[in-house]
């Protein structure tokens, strides 16, 4: 899967729910969106295996 | 789970709201929170123009692009802040993005109309960059939105950045900054009306609205903001949102129903004495406005004026409409 800003690469076996997911690489789920090959899914979905996971954080901003 | 309107499959849950939505449900779930933080503020006198503060990201694309599906009249203003690669790539999807929906853009490039870039201006004024790009910002957006005759500014500010800026607030007790932190700053005397539609949406739902509706943004952090005290406190809350959806909202909206009117007169004295700096023109109680100094320190000069007008392409713009 691709986890973003830093960009970077995790190889993990599934299937596997989101939230669990988040959990295992200890990710806020408040804080990212999840897609599987390209599509936006809930918290309580199964990702299959194989699948394309990008995982991108939401947080932005500087001055406010 | 399930759309919480439609019952089809989910692709986005908002836990604050206890809530899943299909993709089509929750474009309109975003388009009605912001009609209604519009109408519960006043935010837009109908028929207004709006100039909209587009830096290329989720949350002011998002913002842009909900007005003009709400119908109302809004431009938008990018500022090239000169942060290399990070600011080319931010030109890029805001103009991709007005061209695609033929829409105005307005362009004010710093480097180029006023002498000096961001990382130049942070180190001559030993400001942290980010203080020195949101005075620059503030600045420009109200300088552009006023020379072109805009009934209000509309930036980006999302449920969770208020609610970060408001604990900045309240853990150094600034009255002051409290008084002043609304969803709508009136205008007059030099400043342009100042409105924060998306007030009702959280990071994640103008994030999650893109990928829905196709909006190519930025996903990449400044790279100038790493280690901000703004992103420290974002996160600090996010801790607490998972462990009581709802938090963010409720800590945010209980200041504004509550809380704000109680401090809003520190924020009118600071109004009080104000002048038409000499450099620029723009409302300031000093002798020189901040943004003059900063300009100056990084061997700058007082902005061009940019060439902003709420007229034209209006053969393209939607249908003048609104709230109510």
């Amino acid at each position: 899967m691709t986890l973003r800003n830093p960009r970077r690469q995790v190889e993990m076996a599934g299937p596997i729910k989101v939230n669990s997911l988040l959990d295992r690489l200890e990710i806020n789920r408040e804080s990212v969106l999840v897609m599987v090959d390209g599509a936006l899914v809930t918290g309580d979905a199964t990702i299959a295996d194989p699948a394309e996971v990008e995982v991108r954080p939401v947080i932005s901003g500087g001055s406010a | 789970m399930k759309c919480r309107s439609c019952r089809q499959p989910a692709v986005v849950d908002v836990r604050r709201h206890n809530a899943g939505f299909c993709a089509k449900c929750f474009v309109r779930h975003c388009r009605d929170q912001v009609e209604r933080a519009i109408s519960d503020h006043d935010m837009i006198p109908v028929g207004g123009t709006v100039l909209v503060a587009v830096s290329g990201g989720k949350d002011s694309l998002a913002l842009w692009d909900i007005l003009l599906d709400l119908g109302y009249r809004a431009d938008g203003l990018y500022l090239g802040l000169g942060i290399g690669d990070y600011s080319d790539e931010s030109g890029r999807r805001a103009r991709a993005f007005a061209a695609h929906r033929r829409a105005r853009l307005v362009e004010v490039d710093l480097p180029a109309d006023a002498g000096f870039d961001i990382p130049a201006g942070a180190r001559a004024a030993r400001r942290a960059p980010c203080s020195a790009c949101g005075l620059s910002k503030r600045h420009l957006f109200n300088a552009a939105a006023v020379e072109g005759g805009y009934d209000v500014v509309a930036t980006g500010h999302n449920l969770d950045d208020e609610a970060a800026v408001l604990m900045g607030n309240v853990l150094r007790w600034d009255l002051a900054y409290l008084g002043r932190q609304r969803p709508v700053l009136d205008g007059g005397g030099g400043f342009a009306r100042k409105v924060k539609p998306l007030i009702r949406l959280g990071e994640r739902e103008t994030a999650a609205y893109c990928v829905i509706r196709g909006i190519d943004y930025i996903v990449d952090e400044c790279p100038m903001s790493a280690g901000n005290k703004h992103l420290g406190y974002k996160e600090a809350l996010n801790r607490i949102e998972a462990r009581s959806p709802g938090a963010k909202a409720a800590f945010y909206f209980g200041f504004l129903d509550r809380v704000a009117d109680l401090v809003a007169g520190e924020a009118q004295s600071e109004r009080e004495g104000l002048h038409p700096c000499p450099g620029c023109g723009s409302p300031t109680v000093a002798d020189v406005c901040a943004f003059c100094k900063l300009a100056a320190r990084a061997g700058g000069h007082p902005p061009v004026p940019a060439a902003a007008a709420p007229e034209g392409d209006a053969e393209d713009a939607p249908a003048v409409r609104g709230p109510g």
